[in-house]
């Protein structure tokens, strides 16, 4: 009897089949994959804790991490495991119900790597019975579920040029999908798929074109070589239309676009692209010839709605630009964008999408002040799309910065910027949670926050949004009306997403805040 | 407050091969360092480099940077705990800047007329600034330290400050007056502030912490609580405590 108990509370690492990755709401006790759902909703269908109850929510434990980097990830649970990512490279298995620790895998790293905004990561991916981790060091490996042994490790690109991996890998079918960051290093970006079970190359598509292919004339002379449109943050895929959607980042250099005159593909884009292949099928530019660093690196939620009158499949993006887009994620086509924070670059976006660019706002040697910030009006961190209410979640950032034109001389693995950035001496920043309808983009109603956040958002069937400030305060709020119903302050600036699990049949939330994993529940 | 967080984002590389003598030294490089100096730099060390906010930089040997290796690592890295933040400005155009900074050592700062001896007087007596400044570990904490500030203002900020206090104000010290809704009254300076609570220090130098759902009224606004001196010390007076004051380099 005592070891059915052990067995009935163990019961640890089940197998993790595409078929479970596919069906993440048939379990909402586990969250499998970095958003939760392949659509990127980091929506928890469970509603234990809820507006009713939340108020009473409070620490069931803390993990400290003994990295003073910034602590990115967001857990994944499979079966009373947690499996977490901390920085620099590193993953840790977690017990659920006590928090005490199952395995750790420590990476030894060479002492100078390269990476343009902290030695981090944001997650692991889990597929059959390997735990999947990509490093700063730029390699993708594979680690036993059970132990952390490793199983498979491969080079993805060299770090010595800039090539690091910050992003949460995502496991689909029968490949694991990772991006590369190296934005600031002048690197060539990709999107590369593995095959999950001996790390063999599947295929890479490159953001950013060879000599001779069309997109080079995007480019003037050879600046594609240095055209950056890393891949650093989380996709989502659809296996109705079986394309993965990614966001790629800012050309090379960041902010002098003399040396890059042209659009610049595919900086800046969703790219929709065939899982088996890594073909292209189509893409988005939202911010043709960058100038401010913002990368379309967030994370696109897919919803199918009734779009003006029509049921389609949509892709939603609240972009760093302060743009909302809403686009056909089987066409790639434009159907709606509208600004959603304070912005001075563009007059508004064509019927095509494009922004219309105002005159002035380019940056300056003796610097321009743009809104949005460098920081953008969102960032990497997610929003949060709840099925219940209808609403897309999104911490959006009121900010502006000065920005400066400089050098874009490139040395390879030396940082290639051609500019720099500021704040506004004086500027009184903030920010908000928002929710959104996502087919018009209107604003439903807005929680404000004193400054602007760095941390993403969890809805939950419990009527609850869960998100974070600066200031080190987790808080939940009424996800119909905004109302705040709950908060806690963690004791650092919380650069993370929540999420949600069962154990043992009771349900938590977890987040990262300063250099601590919190998991709280209901006493 | 929160100016910083930016710089967060773009952690600064460990540092490369520096030269000790800067290699770009053309009238071009000195044109273009002036350029980018007035861009980012200015604002606080003053258009011809005499000070202000920042240090003042128009002088023949720089406390902080004796060589011309450590003023590109002061500009590319900034100096910790102070105000004075990095830049991503690549080699090449830190070397410019470094040049045309250098070449501001050549144009006479604004002179300083005082007695730092009598000024020091002033400072202890007729000046009270001890009341609210901090100077080693004598004074006040209702202001900012006065430690080393000599290192950090220029002489004509100085006078400016203690005659238009309000012309500009740190923020670390926001001027902070609030009501609560038990009636409570409360001025003081913002030690911190988030989306729900507030630190202050009030006058006597006591901290306080409300709940902003505590709070009935607040106004939080750049003013400053230092009195003009302008009437109050004679021209004389003035110019001995600027002179007592720029001469406070050291940390006590």
């Amino acid at each position: 009897m005592r070891l059915l108990a052990f067995f009935l509370t163990l019961p640890l690492c089940g197998q993790v089949t595409h078929q479970r990755l596919l069906n993440a709401e048939k379990e909402p006790g586990n969250w499998l994959t970095y958003s939760g759902n392949f659509a990127g909703h980091r929506y928890s269908p469970l509603q234990q804790i809820n507006d009713q109850n939340v108020a009473k929510l409070v620490p069931a434990w803390v993990y400290q991490s003994n990295s003073l980097q910034k602590f990115e990830t967001t857990p994944l649970v499979v079966d009373g495991v947690m499996y977490i990512s901390e920085a620099p490279s590193n993953v840790t298995a977690l017990d659920t119900r006590t928090g005490r620790t199952l395995w750790r895998y420590r990476r030894t790293l060479p002492d100078d790597v390269r990476v343009c905004c902290g030695q981090v990561n944001r997650g692991v991916a889990i597929l059959g019975d390997l735990v999947y981790v990509g490093t700063v060091d730029a390699h993708l490996v594979a680690l036993d579920a059970k132990t952390g042994a490793v199983r498979w490790d491969v080079t993805v690109a060299d770090n010595k040029t800039g090539h690091s991996i910050t992003v949460a890998p995502l496991a689909v079918k029968d490949k694991i999908i990772i991006g590369i960051a190296g934005g600031e290093f002048g690197i060539r970006g990709f999107l590369d798929a593995y095959d999950a079970k001996t790390g063999k190359l599947a295929w890479r598509f490159w953001t950013v074109p060879a000599a001779g292919e069309p997109e080079a004339k995007t480019w003037a002379g050879d600046s594609y070589k240095r055209g950056s449109a890393a891949t650093w943050v989380t996709g989502a895929y659809d296996p109705g239309t079986n394309l993965l959607y990614w966001g790629t980042g800012n050309p090379g250099p960041d902010w002098n676009g003399e040396v890059r005159a042209g659009d610049n593909l595919y900086s800046d884009c969703l790219i929709a692209l065939d899982l088996d292949t890594g073909k292209l099928k189509w893409h988005f530019q939202f911010t043709p010839h960058d100038l401010h660093d913002w990368d379309a690196t967030e994370v696109p939620v897919l919803i199918d709605a009734e779009f003006r009158g029509k049921p389609r499949k949509l892709l939603l993006f609240p972009n760093r630009n302060a743009f909302y887009y809403v686009l056909d994620r089987t066409t790639g086509e434009f159907l709606l964008g509208k600004a959603y924070a304070k912005q001075t670059w563009a007059k508004g976006l064509d019927d095509s999408g494009r922004p219309i660019r105002l005159p002035g706002t380019s940056p300056s040697v003796e610097g321009t002040k743009v809104w949005p910030s460098v920081a953008g009006a969102n960032n990497w961190y997610s929003p949060s799309y709840s099925p219940d209410s209808k609403y897309l979640y999104v911490a959006a950032r009121e900010a502006g910065s000065v920005y400066y034109f400089g050098n874009a001389e490139f040395k390879a693995g030396e940082q290639f910027n051609g500019g720099g950035f500021r704040s506004i001496a004086g500027e009184e920043e903030w920010g908000a949670i928002r929710a959104f309808r996502p087919t018009t983009g209107e604003v439903a109603w807005e929680y404000k926050l004193f400054t602007p956040p760095y941390s993403g958002v969890l809805s939950t069937a419990g009527n609850l949004v869960f998100g974070a400030t600066a200031e080190g305060q987790i808080f939940a709020l009424n996800a119909a009306d905004g109302k705040p119903l709950w908060r806690f302050q963690g004791g650092g600036t919380v650069r993370s997403n929540p999420m949600s699990y069962l154990s043992d049949g009771k349900q938590y939330v977890a987040m990262t805040m300063g250099n601590s994993l919190y998991v709280f529940h209901l006493p | 407050m929160l100016w910083w967080i930016p710089f967060l984002l773009f952690q600064l590389q460990p540092p490369l091969e520096i030269p000790e003598k800067n290699p770009h030294t053309t009238s071009a490089d000195v044109e273009m360092g002036k350029r980018l100096y007035l861009g980012r730099c200015g604002g606080c060390h003053g258009p011809t480099g005499d000070g202000g906010k920042g240090a003042n930089l128009a002088v023949a040997v720089l406390p902080r940077a004796a060589s011309e290796r450590a003023l590109y690592r002061i500009i590319r890295y900034g100096i910790p705990d102070t105000e004075m933040p990095g830049s991503l400005m690549d080699a090449h155009e830190i070397w410019q800047t470094v040049a045309f900074v250098r070449s501001l050592g050549q144009v006479p700062a604004v002179a300083i007329t005082g007695n730092a001896q009598a000024g020091a007087e002033v400072f202890r007596s007729k000046g009270g600034c001890l009341g609210c400044h901090a100077l080693g570990n004598e004074g006040g904490r209702i202001g900012p330290s006065l430690s080393g500030i000599g290192a950090r203002r220029g002489a004509g900020h100085l006078k400016a400050k203690i005659a238009d206090p309000a012309s500009d104000v740190p923020d670390p010290f926001r001027l902070v007056q609030l009501t609560t809704k038990a009636g409570k009254s409360v001025r003081g300076i913002r030690l911190n502030e988030d989306t729900y609570s507030i630190q202050i220090r009030d006058f006597n130098g006591n901290p306080q912490s409300f709940w902003k759902a505590e709070v009935a009224a607040m106004t939080s606004e750049k003013k400053t609580n230092m009195p003009s001196y302008r009437n109050k010390l004679s021209e004389t007076e003035l110019n001995d405590l600027v002179a007592f004051l720029a001469s406070e380099k050291g940390n006590r």
